[in-house]
């Protein structure tokens, strides 16, 4: 069960990131392109999201255990650390220069552009890099 | 503002918050950048839902124009670059995205929609300086290369 609720949740996600425009860079670079021609939609995206998981996720944690699963996983740390903030510092200027986050990315794969093949394999080779620099790299168990 | 679309990306922002509570009820964040980073390498026992998220997230981006959903607004170039440079950027952005949200533990996703809606204040934080910093560059690009 576990596996078919990741599976449609991932397919709600696809679906909604190409219906509210996240899968176009276009789009991400008009939302944040302020002193331009700029476009606020992708407000109105993250905007809804939060809104739904705000109401949501309160009654969902009260729970001991997951509906669909064994247990909760969720992130632990409460400090703002250095590498919060360098990451998200690195991870905005990659944001602003390819209009790509993660979740874009990988479902515009859908659409066969080379160009999204290179950014996800470059992104892949970001993710090992910082994993051998901060040495958290695991080999396959 | 012409291309103004709130109707569209409001309805798609709530298709994201459902798809995260579905996958919080099974105990996961929907952090795109931590599912897909979890999996390089593959740990056992824990990859299948990884994959089969990622399986679900390219299947449903293929599904939304065969349900009759408009692609002419997808632009993968908006600073108007020759081939060359535009590959060359890519490359840049693409390492700063996978190293930045693996050091920064989130993205969009994982920081935006599911940490805001935990009320975390790390993702607040997260959220604050990446969307900064990605206007400021914004900023950047468009005064030196135009488009």
């Amino acid at each position: 069960m576990f596996n078919i609720i990741s599976l449609i949740s991932g397919l709600l996600f696809g679906f909604g990131l190409a219906l509210s425009g996240m899968v176009s860079p276009g789009k991400v670079i008009g939302f944040l392109d302020l002193t331009g021609n700029w476009d606020p939609s992708l407000a109105f995206v993250m905007g809804g999201g939060v809104l739904v998981t705000v109401i949501t996720f309160r009654f969902i944690l009260k729970r001991p255990v997951p509906l669909f699963g064994r247990e909760f996983r969720l992130p632990t740390k409460t400090d703002l650390d250095k590498y919060l903030i360098s990451g998200a510092v690195l991870f905005g200027l990659g944001w602003g220069l390819g209009g790509l986050c993660p979740g874009p990315a990988l479902s515009s794969l859908a659409y066969g552009n080379p160009k999204i093949i290179v950014f996800v394999g470059a992104m892949v080779a970001g993710i090992v890099i910082a994993k051998v620099l901060t040495g958290t790299f695991r080999k396959a168990s | 503002m012409e291309n103004f679309t709130p109707y569209s990306s409001l309805i798609g922002g709530i298709i994201l918050g459902i798809a995260s509570t579905l996958l919080l009820m099974a105990g996961r964040i929907a952090g795109i950048s931590g599912i897909l980073s979890n999996l390089i390498p593959p740990q056992s026992g824990d990859a299948l839902w990884r994959v089969l998220f990622i399986v679900g997230l390219i299947a449903g981006a293929v599904a939304y124009p065969i349900f009759g959903g408009d692609m002419a607004f997808l632009n993968v170039n908006p600073y108007q670059l020759s081939d060359n440079a535009h590959y060359t950027l890519l490359v840049i952005a693409g390492l700063l995205v996978g190293g930045g949200t693996y050091v920064g533990a989130g993205c969009t996703s994982g920081h935006g929609i599911c940490g805001l809606g935990r009320l975390s204040l790390r993702s607040l934080t997260a959220v604050l300086i990446f969307m900064a910093v990605a206007v400021v560059t914004v900023f950047i690009m468009r005064s030196v290369v135009g488009g």
